[in-house]
């Protein structure tokens, strides 16, 4: 059965398979009307409509009904009975096109030198022809936050969608938010303590952290300033924090860095949202209080500490679910470009472990677009917004089942091979498989 | 005069001591002034040893020695010392010490550095530089006066001393802490053999782990045996020569941890050797253990100190395990005490050597009996050591090492007065010879008063009572005292007096308010008032964790125990030709599965509802590095088939329980990658709570770990020294190896035992077997080649993420294939890596594993094998195989795990769905039919977990609060073992910190 699946799929796409990973390109703009019919669409706010009708016109999602829409003309129709319709996951916090492999330099992009530097941008060096990229979105990830990682004050990430010619095509939302990399407030464990260490890292930490204070109080005392003798660039580059425009996106891990960061996003008035949060379940009551937002790291991760619980990481989603906090959850570092084919396995844990699948849908669609500033374009499937859909033959948040058949970013049908479907046809045709 | 005034004793021995030490071959710039040192110490209480105690008794002591002890006439040419209301007790000896050796810095050198393949010392030594057993440490040893006053003032006398560095250490000298030349303190010049797993100052690359230390030691018993053959070849191998002659003096071990202990053990196990274990302090945690052992050990004293967890946050990183060793370290010499086991007591490791009494009394009032202390402290290292002939009683003929206090040595307020060392007094706290408390006349001027003086020495409470009392300060430096004190009339102004003591008389003078000067002098009238003893705040009752297995956050006081456990209804994944059975039961039994089937009844069964519940075998992971410790990779030569993981499994490690509750049973324990030919390989099963012998898997094939590719040549290092560099190198590496094996296979008799090629020839025999890390097809096909070419097959290729490019290769050389599911794009080597390899090979006739190598996937290997259903169609029970039966299979122990099969091991696990869903969760995972991990119970076990630490956290706060002193909440961390030294794959909370610590640092 799965293997005539995965057949259907190929010779649904034969036209497609034709092309090797050098020859493959993006698609088109939409031309014609899209109509998807029979399927069960998720509408990325926890709704679900049985058996729905989807119409996709000139790159926008134009209808979507629990009844049967007459569409007229030269549309193209697709039959999705027995099959789940989706929005376009969205990854945040990702390396995407920065980090080609990760063990080696000259692939990687991610990190500047430099302490305080705004002003770097992650969207000039994101690489649309990463061998990675198609292989992300032919599990349904559409769209990411290309993140740089370097310094206390990394840089500005962009959100692109992932079927372009180049960045500038592949932008979706420019220079979306600041980044910052709060300093550790905590002890070294013995292992880490050496030479030359600050005896006392919390101290140093906040050292640091009032170091930042003064660079975004000259920023803004800056900003303030109608005309200029001499242009500062990295102050220049965070009037997007201080008009409200741009989340100011927090990595830290621990209870006393979340609120540090929220003191420090207060005395600014920027908008937070905190990124990686691993104890944000202990303070998830003001997290909500304070409307601040969490982009979680990797749900498939080990414990923060031995005596946690065994599945603690598996369970803070839906700790925050439950508290009412705006969350989604992201890659950073490590293995994060490649691993990110896996966000709705991650997202299928967070389920398992505490939310209906829906809401577990949501952490990776409508709530991450929220979390971005990009939900009145994307994120659900929803009237006037991005026909950014995916159709898959099962449950998406489960490896058992989700097989893509259809992708859409603005309405153009995405090619869904990639680099490892081409080796698997090489090496069928060498062994004969069939 | 009658009897010396205590008082000046200390002046008359400087004037004598030189005398009575003078050594005959040294030269005199005087006039010479013999002395024999005669001294009878007279109505004392004489506690001869441990066991003998003698009341109103008299020690005699010439020459040095003790003449004799117990009710003996008093010479009349000695000089007598009253010690009324005194004790003597034998000098404290101390077998692990580093006293008068210079330090020592450790050596650098990780594998990052380059490369130093032999040692840096110069002459006819060993080959490496941790192996030191020519170094004779009475030629290093230097008398170090101030740190000999620092142990005397503890009640040391003599001292079993070497410098602590390298793995085979050498002969340590036993030595007095007499302030004298080197020549006479030296008691005995080679009096023990040091060893340990810490190379030390070395700065050579090997060994880089704890399992290079032992492979090291082993090779060298096996070194020295064959050099007894005196082999021309190897020519003059000093440190080779005094391995073997040391071998007779006691061997002490020095190891880091209880599990070290049994490591040590176990080398001498295998080479005939008894150590001496001088512990760590937490193998108190192991008792049993250590008692099996049979050796007798060294204890130190240094207890952790407590932390400061006032911040619950910072506490919250400090293990519930880091809390209670702080608990219950005290404990650790009575544990030993109860269990029967014989051991000395050592100050070494003390930050504090101040700390030394306060925490043996420590360990008394945690259950240590005070005639155990003071044996641990005398009789025991002695006899140890050989040396009861010198020290360790109060036996005529012995060194006349011993303390004066005055009081039972270890009660609370006992002071130590003076500590004699080989016949010499070195005063410790001389105002406690005489106590001055009592009731004086005073005279001051003209003045009459009465000067009362109460308390004990060095805590007097001194007053003048006249009309009114007046509270006196009062000082003293042995006989000269000092009074200061400020009457109504003075109006603040003070009147200060000096003056002397001697016969219960005060004499002096001293300057009023006003300036004036004046004589005064105090007489003895009365006794002292009694000063009213507070009821002595009642000692607390000791309220002590418990003890668990193992000792980390989700151990218990008694392991899980095997049940017979009937699991009903459940859909059963047979992984036999029955497939996939609805509605079926599974019967466990005497940790086997004792029958499978419709309607099974047994009434002595635990019953597990298996309704809408999925049961399948127990996951085998082939590719693991959890429950290693002390490093997995011995990077430091190409070729290490020597080391073995079987030494380092460290049964404490929380990744055996995680792994517990993703359903995984057992995990096949790698070296690392780091190099072409690895380490033996450890095959466990989970048996959380067991120690390290009771995880192995019984009876199996031992194998080895292989490595090809950019780790083994080192991609990352723009200047790697290290052969080889290059894939060409990789392949010559493996034919070097398994040519010198084969032709060391053909030496004949009194050939050097090799470690390293014997476990190759078992590889050329067929009696053990490969796994070998790889990637690309190139070198997939070179190993192979290398292993036709000799005869051998290649058992398992891990990793070979471009397996299905030569899959049909390898089905014919009989290669069994062990994958990730889909990893790729995290270095080059990978970068055609695709996650429907394993479908592909599996088509191709390969047998297929999916591993994890990471101790966070290996809880998901289930979901993992799934992802071969979405990207290539695999079945599920095909699926399913890859992580159960397949793994079984490549391991050689499919005759025992892998399925559900009757007569096969329990290994099973109960998941509240289908298991290769991602919503699928391990209910119970069984182990030789014990529940290890069950997801019900493992909540009670956070709750207990969750009171346990916060009483921890309250103890520790409290004993903050009373006054204890503390550090800063340290973070307990672990690091988890990485195949690949150069490429983290993971990414856990600690990375991203120390990233942002480093951001701090800049």
């Amino acid at each position: 059965m799965k293997k005539q699946i995965i057949y259907t799929l190929f010779f649904a796409l034969s036209g497609l398979t034709a092309f090797a990973q050098e020859t493959m390109h993006p698609s088109p703009a939409q031309s014609k009307t899209i109509v998807i019919t029979g399927g069960t669409i998720h509408v990325g706010n926890g709704t679900i409509i049985e058996n729905g009708t989807l119409v996709l016109e000139k790159g926008k999602i134009k209808t979507v009904s629990a009844t049967p829409v007459t569409i007229s003309g030269d549309a193209e129709r697709i039959d999705a009975t027995g099959k789940q319709v989706y929005p376009g996951l969205i990854a945040p916090n990702s390396s995407l096109g920065l980090v080609e492999f990760a063990s080696t330099k000259s692939t990687i992009d991610i990190e500047e030198l430099g302490e305080m530097n705004p002003n770097i941008r992650s969207i000039v060096a994101y690489n649309t022809d990463s061998k990675i990229i198609n292989t992300v979105r032919s599990n349904g990830v559409l769209l990411a936050q290309i993140t740089p990682q370097g310094g206390m004050i990394p840089g500005s990430s962009s959100v692109v969608q992932l079927d372009a010619w180049n960045w500038q095509d592949a932008a979706y939302a420019m220079d979306n938010g600041i980044h910052f990399k709060m300093p550790a407030l905590i002890n070294r464990p013995a292992a880490f303590q050496r030479r030359g260490a600050n005896a006392d890292p919390v101290a140093a930490g906040l050292a640091r952290l009032e170091e930042a204070r003064s660079f975004f109080k000259e920023a803004k005392a800056y900003l303030n300033e109608k005309t200029h003798t001499s242009t500062n660039l990295k102050f220049e580059a965070t009037r997007g924090l201080f008009d409200g425009s741009k989340p100011f996106f927090v990595h830290c891990d621990l209870v006393k860095e979340m609120l540090a960061a929220i003191n420090f996003a207060k005395e600014f008035n920027f908008k937070l949202v905190l990124v990686g949060a691993t104890d944000s379940w202990m303070i998830a009551d003001i997290l909500k209080e304070n409307k601040v937002s969490v982009i979680l790291g990797e749900i498939h991760s080990l414990p923060a500490t031995e005596d946690d619980a065994v599945d603690q990481p598996y369970k803070t989603p839906g700790m925050l679910q439950k508290a009412g906090v705006l969350f989604s959850m992201g890659f950073e570092g490590g293995d994060g470009n490649w691993r990110q084919r896996d966000l709705p396995f991650h997202a299928g844990t967070m389920s398992a472990y505490g939310m209906t699948k829906e809401e577990a849908l949501s952490a990776i669609t409508l709530n991450a677009a929220k979390i971005l500033g990009i939900a009145d374009r994307t994120g659900s499937i929803e009237t006037g917004k991005d026909a950014n859909v995916i159709i898959t033959t099962g449950d998406v948040l489960d490896m058992r089942s989700s097989v893509l058949t259809h992708a859409f970013i603005q309405g153009r049908a995405l090619n869904l091979d990639n680099k490892h479907s081409q080796l698997f046809e090489r090496y069928k045709y060498k062994y004969n498989v069939k | 005069m009658k009897k010396f005034q205590p008082f000046w004793l200390g002046a008359l021995f400087l004037l004598v001591s030189t005398s009575l030490f003078s050594q005959v071959t040294f030269p005199i710039n005087d006039v010479a002034s013999p002395s024999n040192g005669y001294y009878a110490f007279t109505n004392a209480t004489i506690v001869k040893d441990a066991k003998t105690t003698l009341s109103k008794a008299t020690l005699v002591i010439k020459n040095g020695k003790i003449e004799s002890v117990g009710a003996v006439a008093v010479p009349k040419d000695a000089v007598v010392i009253d010690c009324g209301g005194k004790y003597i007790y034998p000098s404290f000896i101390d077998i692990y010490s580093d006293y008068g050796m210079s330090a020592v810095s450790p050596g650098g050198g990780n594998f990052r550095s380059p490369s130093q393949m032999i040692s840096n010392t110069k002459g006819p030594y060993s080959w490496n530089q941790a192996i030191k057993s020519e170094v004779s440490h009475a030629k290093l040893f230097e008398v170090n006066e101030s740190k000999a006053k620092e142990l005397r003032k503890l009640g040391f006398g003599t001292v079993l001393t070497h410098q602590m560095d390298g793995i085979s250490r050498g002969t340590g000298v036993f030595v007095s802490l007499a302030k004298q030349r080197e020549n006479l303190v030296v008691l005995k010049e080679k009096a023990s053999a040091h060893y340990s797993f810490n190379k030390g100052s070395s700065t050579q690359d090997y060994p880089g782990s704890l399992m290079g230390s032992i492979a090291l030691l082993r090779q060298n018993f096996l070194d020295a045996a064959w050099y007894k053959s005196k082999p021309a070849k190897e020519g003059t191998n000093l440190s080779l020569a005094s391995f073997n002659e040391i071998q007779s003096l006691p061997q002490i071990f020095e190891v880091s941890d209880k599990w070290s202990a049994l490591r040590a053990d176990k080398i001498g196990d295998e080479f005939g050797v008894q150590y001496i274990i001088k512990a760590s302090g937490n193998e108190y945690q192991r008792i049993d253990e250590m008692k099996a052992t049979n050796a007798k050990f060294i204890l130190p004293l240094d207890f952790p100190q407590a932390m400061d967890l006032e911040d619950p946050t910072d506490a919250r990183f400090v293990n519930v395990a880091d809390m209670k060793h702080w608990e219950l370290a005290p404990t650790n010499p009575a544990t030993f005490e109860k269990a029967g086991l014989s051991f000395a007591i050592t100050a070494n490791g003390l930050k504090d050597v101040s700390s030394f009494m306060p925490n043996l009394r420590k360990a008394i009032q945690y259950g240590l009996s005070e005639q155990k202390a003071l044996e641990a402290l005398t009789s025991t290292p002695a006899t140890i050591l050989g040396v009861s002939d010198m020290v360790g009683s109060l036996d005529a003929g012995k060194l006349a090492n011993f303390v004066i206090t005055n009081g039972p040595v270890f009660a609370d307020k006992t002071v130590l007065i003076e500590n004699w060392v080989q016949g010499e007094a070195y005063p410790i706290a001389k105002e406690q010879w005489n106590s001055l408390a009592g009731k004086y006349d005073l005279t001051l001027g003209a003045n009459k008063a009465t000067l009362s003086i109460s308390g004990e020495p060095g805590g007097y409470k001194v007053q003048i009572l006249a009309k009114d009392t007046t509270s006196v300060d009062f000082s003293q430096k042995e006989s000269l005292i000092n009074l200061s004190f400020s009457s109504k009339a003075d109006k603040g102004k003070r009147t200060r007096l000096t003056g002397t003591f001697a016969d219960a008389s005060f004499t002096g003078t001293g300057q009023l308010a006003n300036g004036d000067w004046i004589s005064w002098k105090a007489t003895a009238s009365a006794a002292a008032d009694t000063v009213a003893k507070k009821a002595g705040k009642k000692e607390d009752k000791l309220e002590l964790g418990s003890v668990i297995y193992p000792f980390a956050g989700y151990g218990t006081p008694k392991p899980a125990a095997a049940e017979t456990i009937l699991i009903k209804n459940a859909t059963v994944w047979t992984n036999e030709k029955a497939g996939i059975l609805k509605g079926s039961d599974v019967l466990v039994k005497n940790g086997k599965i004792a029958a499978i089937g419709k309607g099974l009844k047994d009434p002595s069964a635990r019953v597990i509802d298996g309704t809408g519940k999925h049961v399948t075998a127990g996951i085998i992971d082939e590719h693991s590095h959890i429950a290693g410790t002390g490093g997995i990779n011995e990077c430091s030569q190409s070729v290490t088939a020597e080391v073995r993981i079987q030494d380092v499994i460290d049964p404490d490690d929380i990744d055996i329980y995680r792994q517990l509750s993703g359903g995984v049973t057992s995990s096949h324990i790698l070296h690392g990658s780091c190099n072409t030919i690895g380490g033996q390989t450890q095959l466990l099963k989970l048996r959380w709570g067991a120690n390290a012998e009771g995880m192995k898997f019984a009876n199996w094939d031992p194998f080895i770990k292989f490595a090809l590719g950019e780790n083994v040549k080192r991609s990352w290092n723009t200047s790697n020294p290290r052969f080889p560099d290059t894939r060409m190198g990789v392949e010559q590496v493996l034919m070097d190896a398994f040519t010198r094996a084969r032709d060391y296979e053909k030496q004949g008799p009194g050939k050097r035992i090799d470690l390293e090629l014997e476990t190759l020839v078992e590889i050329l025999n067929h009696k053990r077997f490969i796994t070998c890390h790889s990637y690309v097809q190139s070198e997939i096909n070179a190993m192979m080649k290398v292993a036709d070419h000799f005869g051998f097959t290649v058992n398992t290729f891990t990793h070979i993420l471009e397996g299905y490019k030569v899959a049909d290769i390898m089905a014919k050389h009989g290669a069994n294939a062990s994958t990730f599911s889909d990893w790729w794009s995290y270095k080059i080597e990978v970068t055609d890596a695709i996650p429907q390899n394993a479908y592909l090979m599996q088509k191709t006739g390969v047998n297929v594993a999916i591993n994890s190598d990471d101790a966070e996937m290996a809880r998901r290997l289930n979901q993992e094998a799934a992802k071969s259903v979405k990207y290539a169609g695999m079945s599920e029970e095909e699926a399913l195989k890859m992580v159960t039966l397949n793994p079984a299979k490549m391991l050689h122990v499919a005759d025992r795990v892998g399925s559900i099969k009757e007569g096969k091991d329990a290994d099973i696990v109960v998941w509240s769905d289908n298991p290769l869903s991602i919503y699928a969760k391990s209910e119970q995972t069984i182990v030789d039919g014990a529940v290890v991990f069950d997801r019900a119970a493992d909540l009670v076990r956070q709750a207990e977990l969750k009171a346990e630490k916060q009483r921890l956290v309250q103890k520790m706060i409290g004993a903050k609060k009373g006054g204890a002193s503390t550090r800063p909440a340290t973070p307990s961390y672990k690091a988890e073992n990485e195949c690949e030294d150069d490429h983290h794959h993971g990414n856990s909370i600690w990375d991203r910190i120390s990233n942002r610590w480093a951001n701090t640092e800049n």
